[in-house]
């Protein structure tokens, strides 16, 4: 499965993909007998195949997630409803993204299941870089919460071993950089609009028990977790 | 006056060291800096078509210096200058190298062409996700100023930017490049012309790695 999406990045396909515009290129030109010239001629691409390649520009070849100016999360192996759910969520402006709004904004419904089953079907690995210190901290309030603070533990929703499931997101190898901003910044981002509650909700009071440090701690142990 | 020669004897002997020491390190290295500076101008500002160094990330500078010593980027300007120019550099003296460049002050090259930069920035900042393209901003940041081993882009020259966004798309130092070469492949000419236009007359402040 990874090797054929390793494909996709192939020096060779360059020059396939070129060939390909060309070939687009002498009908089009045929049919109107003329036009604009260079690859603005071949049409947007709106097969699932191309939309996957623009997501894995930055999301990367195989969902790993990329340390980019902003943190960009991991997808792979991602539960196929909470994609679904953040691309309806980015449109509605429910969840706070500049980017991801414009991205949500290029895709069409009907493609969100096929893309989110592509994500769901990857499993590289970690990408690694948590401070390993914070480690066994963040398995401790992962596995058994925070009573003291009302924090319950992570795992009772987001399974043992971070998968997820259905509308819950996999954490598991998730980047620590990205989890620490979602947590600390999730009031600002998520449930954006009041009258629409979704499950952001759930999260809500727990984000705002947990401290910096302690967001710090589970974002370290998840994202070492396969 | 005689029992106090040694004395001399030995604070010159040190001296001497010391001169020679400090001499070759700072000779060796104002050498090797001056090599790079005959294409890329004395304050490493550019110089048509050798790209600006001051201010790019230290460890982009140093990434690509290592990808010239092991021939992996591989332009045709690339092949005549640069793969010469790294052949012998040890790990050291390009770390040494890429912190020298990266702590000059940047000027904006500004040779783009104003009339296209408003569409230049709407690419560079939002992408075009009907068309397949992803947003520089992601991981180039809102000025440009790139982070890690991500190159800082803003006021580099235009006909810089405008033939590295080509070289991709011709299937240049391709290896191990994820994911320009694929992002670079959905811009059309005129897009590549708006994009390098943009990047040429954006201004930042440099920051620490």
């Amino acid at each position: 499965m990874l090797a054929i999406f390793d494909l996709a990045f192939h020096p060779a396909l360059n020059d396939f993909r070129r060939v390909r515009g060309a070939a687009l290129a002498i009908p089009l030109l045929l049919a109107f007998g003329g036009g604009p010239t260079g690859a603005a001629l071949a049409k947007p691409d709106h097969s699932v195949a191309a939309k996957f390649a623009y997501c894995q520009d930055c999301h990367g070849p195989s969902g790993q997630g990329f340390r980019g100016y902003y943190p960009i999360p991991r997808l792979g192996g991602q539960q196929v409803q909470y994609i679904k759910n953040q691309l309806e969520a980015f449109l509605e402006h429910r969840r706070k993204n500049a980017i991801m709004l414009n991205v949500a904004h290029g895709l069409d419904r009907g493609m969100m299941t096929a893309i989110a089953q592509k994500f769901h079907g990857l499993d590289p690995r970690p990408i690694g870089g948590a401070p390993r210190r914070l480690i066994a901290r963040g398995q401790e309030i992962f596995q058994a919460g925070i009573p003291q603070a009302n924090v319950a533990a992570c795992a009772a929703c987001h399974g043992p071993n971070a998968t997820g499931k259905d509308q819950i997101p996999r954490l598991a190898g998730q980047l620590y950089e990205y989890v620490v901003a979602k947590l600390v910044n999730w009031n600002k981002e998520r449930g954006q609009i009041a009258s629409r509650p979704d499950t952001s909700l759930i999260m809500e009071p727990v984000a705002h028990s947990l401290t910096r440090s302690q967001a710090q701690a589970v974002a370290a142990y998840v994202s070492t977790l396969r | 006056m005689r029992e106090h020669l040694p004395i001399y004897r030995c604070a010159a002997v040190v001296l001497l060291l010391l001169g020679v020491t400090l001499a070759g390190s700072a000779g060796a290295e104002d050498l090797s800096i001056r090599n790079c500076t005959w294409c890329h101008g004395t304050s490493a500002q550019g110089y048509t078509p050798a790209p600006r160094l001051a201010g790019q990330r230290a460890a982009y500078i140093a990434g690509q210096l290592r990808k010239f010593r092991a021939r992996d980027r591989n332009a045709p300007l690339d092949k005549q200058y640069m793969w010469a120019a790294a052949q012998h550099l040890g790990d050291e003296r390009i770390h040494a190298l890429a912190v020298y460049f990266s702590e000059l002050s940047p000027h904006a090259a500004k040779d783009g062409d104003p009339a296209i930069v408003a569409r230049g920035k709407e690419i560079y900042q939002n992408g075009l996700p009907s068309e397949n393209i992803v947003a520089c901003v992601a991981c180039h940041g809102p000025d440009a100023q790139g982070v890690g081993r991500i190159p800082q882009l803003g006021g580099l020259a235009y006909s810089y930017l405008k033939r590295r966004l080509e070289q991709w798309n011709e299937g240049y130092s391709v290896s191990g490049a994820v994911p320009m070469p694929h992002i670079a492949g959905q811009l059309s000419p005129d897009k590549i012309d708006a994009l390098a236009s943009y990047l040429s007359f954006v201004r930042y402040a440099r920051a620490s790695d």
